[in-house]
């Protein structure tokens, strides 16, 4: 008989039976589930084209937020060094004279907070400013300067917080034949102010997509719990529990997530090695340090786990609304 | 081992298809439910399935009342009730070992039990040498018999069958049937749905007869099946 040769170890196995049960038990499990996720993905394996399809769709969905998401880690990256950027303008009283401007530079690049002084006559203001703007007929029209003596400061290293600069801008103000002060942040701190209300704006987008994830996951798993929908009432006939029926669901919906983030990966890659060209151009340009960083292997992994975790929620969604109703009672004939 | 108590089930529809159903089987006692078409025996059957649920009364399976039973106790009940249909639900995309394993990986027995276990049922059966084949590839008795193998692999007290001949001709239906009488021989709970009268003729068993969905006749306790034992 053919079940002759595997008699023999089944017997000597009598005496510790009780004591291995359990381990065999848990052992049968961990079996049912190698089982399980392999023939899961199988079946994905099987149907190449469609896969492939909702792999590509999840990732596409996946990488769009992950790239905004490192493009604005990039910029931040910038803009922490924005400070050294910082510079502070004080317009001079119209009616003050070069004399005065040039003792009030000098009192300035006395002080401890100020690495250097610049001071731009008034003279050398509309000169520099007839130049660059093209206005020269226009300004002949004028009778008199409009623009003041200026100083240009530069906060020493350590006077470049936000606090350090504000302290040094009251001073400023504070000081005899001043008019105006006024701190120029430059590009990178408005960029800076941005980044908060884009980095909003890619974590709801980031939401929206995962939602559109779980659903579309969601909906290839329903039409996969419809074609196995016998396999399934026979299951639940003899006794299969709602956890055995639903667990091949929710692995294709992990093997979904999987090759989804796998998808997203490859997209991040070469969009980052398509635009890695033009960005160095563009830093250079601007002399700027910035360079858009790809994931690296942690970011990857925890990639590809939300993927499979998302996959799984589309799935339970579809287990959830589609499986566990469905009842034996239709089968057994009228 | 099955007992009904002032069981009445009614569908949606204000249609009565149980009313007052009393009727008890021993262990290894196997009853025939016979009735027309449209009399209560596959409603019966499901309630004891917990397929569905009566509108009234108790159903009671080895000293337990389905009625109350949580949602996520059904699978354990079903784990001990065989059943066998008309259209016997083989799935075609596996193999006969595979499709009679169904119970035993439900309950996450082990490969070597799964093994053991099947091919004594198809052994029992006599369709060992078909184990591998498609179920596709079978007639419609050894089909039917495949079916049979699934609901008794996991040796369970209770078997149920729906029209398990339904289309076989006499000679397949008889087999079946003392396929059916060797099992309560070992002590197995058998109830079996059928209106070939001829053939319940033939095996002179207790009958329980349903007449729009009340029990006329159900015959005296035949506990033949285990005293012979
Ligand atoms: N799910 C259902 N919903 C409504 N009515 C049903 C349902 N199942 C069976 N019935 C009705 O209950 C009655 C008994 O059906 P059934 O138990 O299948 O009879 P039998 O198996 O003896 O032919 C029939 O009149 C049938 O129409
Ligand atoms: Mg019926």
């Amino acid at each position: 008989m053919a079940t002759d040769p595997r008699r023999k170890p089944e017997q000597s196995r009598g005496a510790n039976r009780a004591r291995s049960a359990w381990r065999e038990q848990a052992e049968s499990y961990l079996t049912h589930h190698r089982k399980v996720a392999r023939d899961s993905a199988q079946r994905l394996w099987h149907t190449p084209v469609a896969s492939l399809m909702t792999w590509t769709v999840m990732g596409v969905a996946l990488a769009l937020p992950v790239a905004l998401l490192l493009l604005l880690t990039s910029l931040q990256g910038v803009s922490a060094g924005w400070e050294s950027s910082a510079r502070v303008t004080a317009y001079i009283d119209l009616d003050v004279p070069l004399e005065q401007a040039r003792e009030l530079r000098g009192e300035m690049a006395a002080d401890g907070r100020v690495a250097s002084v610049e001071l731009v006559d008034r003279d050398q203001a509309l000169k520099e400013f007839r130049a660059s703007s093209g206005l020269e007929d226009a300004l002949d029209y004028l009778e008199e300067n409009p623009l003041p003596h200026t100083l240009l400061v530069t906060p020493e290293e350590s006077a470049r917080s936000a606090e350090g600069v504000e302290a040094l801008v009251r001073f400023m103000e504070g000081m005899e034949g001043v008019e105006r002060v006024q701190v120029d942040l430059g590009w990178l701190q408005r960029l800076n102010a941005m980044t908060d209300l884009l980095a909003r704006a890619v974590w709801a987008l980031a939401i929206l997509l995962a939602a559109a994830v779980v659903l579309v996951i969601g909906n290839t798993v329903r039409l996969s719990i419809e074609s196995r929908r016998d396999e399934i009432l026979v299951a639940k006939l003899v006794g299969g529990t709602d956890g055995f029926v639903r667990r091949p669901f929710l692995y294709t919906g992990a093997w979904f997530g999987l090759g989804g983030g796998v998808v997203a990966l490859i997209l991040l890659q070469l969009s980052l090695w398509w635009l890695s060209g033009p960005i160095e151009r563009l830093a250079g340009l601007y002399r700027s340090d910035f360079s858009l960083n790809g994931l690296n292997f942690d970011g990857a992994l925890a990639l590809i786990i939300v993927a499979m975790l998302l996959g799984w929620l589309g799935a339970w969604v579809a287990v959830k609304r589609h499986l566990d109703d469905m009842e034996p009672g239709d089968i057994a004939g009228g | 081992m099955i007992e009904f108590r002032q069981v009445t089930k009614r569908y949606d529809s204000d249609h009565t298809a149980l009313r007052q159903v009393n009727f008890g089987l021993e262990r290894g006692e196997l009853a025939f439910l016979t009735g027309h078409s449209g009399a209560g025996k596959s409603t019966l059957l499901k309630l004891i399935m917990v397929m569905e649920r009566p509108t009234a009364g108790e159903v009671i399976v080895g000293g337990q009342v389905l009625n109350r039973l949580p949602r996520r106790q059904i699978p354990y009940i079903r784990r001990h009730i065989g059943v066998v249909f008309q259209n016997h639900q083989l799935l075609f995309d596996r193999t006969v070992f595979d499709n009679v394993a169904m119970p035993l990986e439900v309950m996450g027995a082990s490969p070597r039990d799964t093994g053991r276990r099947v091919r004594a049922a198809l052994d029992k059966v006599g369709l060992l040498n078909k184990e591998k084949m498609n179920p596709m590839q079978l007639s419609g008795g050894e089909q039917q018999r495949v079916g049979i193998a699934r609901a008794v692999v996991n040796k369970p007290p209770v078997l149920l069958a729906d029209e398990p001949t339904g289309n076989l001709d006499p000679a397949l239906s008889s087999d079946i049937m003392n396929l059916f009488g060797q099992f309560s021989q070992v002590g197995v709970t058998v109830l079996i749905a059928t209106h070939d009268i001829a053939l319940i003729n033939e095996m002179g068993r207790r009958t329980l007869t349903l007449d729009h969905g009340r029990l006329t006749a159900a015959g005296a306790p035949d506990t033949g099946g285990v005293s012979g034992h």
